[in-house]
């Protein structure tokens, strides 16, 4: 069956994304994103170590840039114009690379997206040519301009990142879903396999986490129950579920031909 | 006689002795080179392919970036 996720006129044959912090090391890194069968993976930004990391592996070696569509992320950036910087340096750094993950915070305590930030973030990037993967709150009003401004994908949270809540509101998921004309993917607050498979049921074209992996007792098992959870859901969602029958069985064995 | 170029490098402070300092000479100093990294200097990004020519004057401000496992 081909149902290829397509972003930014490119398509990919996994549904899931995955982010490469928090690991034990780079080691179980690769492993999990073996595992999960991811093929975009999300990277931040640092500033080097100068002085004390000649020699020493990076992450770049175990998952290099020719095997992955990586996805630099602007994690940590406050205001529109850190974004901007970020993620023009992310594209000095993988020679051109335009397709980027657009996240400005708004509290160090929720991790929530400063919408308005965002917004002027997203103009000036899409301006400059980026191909914009925007985080962003599950509003459907700002879902929608922020695919008029041109971002390619709109990723609202499911609950706040890194807190493995899983998905509190599917009613504002589904009416981004159902308004929206470009990819809508789940980013943040997944925390296990029903939950992902929950947010493909939806409608949603993918998921993106990170911790739910990295975090679990076995990342690895993890990653691979993800994969699995994120084709289900999307197999669920294109099958189309029965309708909900409230208080109202139906055998599904013939009631015709019982004995006696 | 040499000059020192007091240059600030992902927000430290740090002295070259040298007469004529570009961005490729600094990579090779700090034993970056070969590494995957960006670099800016007073918010413009130098491209790689301009390190040699880019000269660093005294007082410029650097930032060198590379890609770290994040979410």
């Amino acid at each position: 069956m081909s149902d290829l996720l397509k972003i930014a006129n490119k398509t990919y044959h996994s549904r899931l994304l995955v982010g490469t912090g928090k690991y034990q090391d780079f080691a179980q890194t690769r492993a999990a994103i073996d595992a999960s069968g991811a093929e975009i993976i999300t990277v931040a930004i640092r500033r080097t170590n100068i002085g004390q990391t000649a020699g020493e592996p990076s992450l770049l070696d175990f998952l290099p840039p020719e095997e992955f569509t990586y996805l630099p992320n602007t994690a940590g950036c406050y205001s529109a114009d850190d974004a901007v910087r970020t993620l023009r340096l992310a594209r000095e750094l993988l020679d051109g690379h335009q397709l980027v993950k657009l996240e400005v915070l708004g509290d160090p305590n929720t991790l929530y997206p400063n919408m308005i930030e965002t917004i002027a973030a997203a103009k000036v990037l899409v301006k400059d040519g980026f191909d914009v993967m925007v985080y962003c709150s599950d509003d459907p009003i700002i879902a929608k301009q922020l695919e008029d401004i041109g971002c390619c994908a709109v990723m609202p949270l499911a609950s706040l990142i890194g807190s493995g809540m899983g998905i509190l509101n599917p009613w504002n998921l589904q009416i981004i879903i159902a308004n929206a004309n470009i990819p809508v993917l789940v980013d943040a607050g997944v925390g296990t396999a029903s939950d992902a498979a929950i947010a493909m049921e939806l409608g949603c074209q993918g998921v993106l986490m990170n911790t739910a992996i990295a975090a679990a007792r076995d990342p690895v098992l993890m990653a691979s129950a993800m994969k699995k959870a994120v084709e289900a859901g999307r197999e669920a969602y294109l099958a189309g579920r029965m309708p909900k029958k409230l208080y109202t069985a139906s055998p599904s064995s013939p009631t015709a031909g019982l004995i006696a | 006689m040499q000059h020192t170029i007091q240059l600030t490098i992902n927000g430290k402070p740090r002295s070259f002795d040298a007469d004529s300092f570009n961005v490729a000479k600094l990579v090779a100093m700090l034993d970056l080179e070969g590494k995957r990294l960006a670099i800016e200097c007073n918010g413009e990004i130098v491209p790689r392919s301009q390190f040699v020519q880019t000269q660093l004057a005294d007082g410029d401000k650097l930032e060198i970036v590379g890609a770290v496992g994040g979410g």
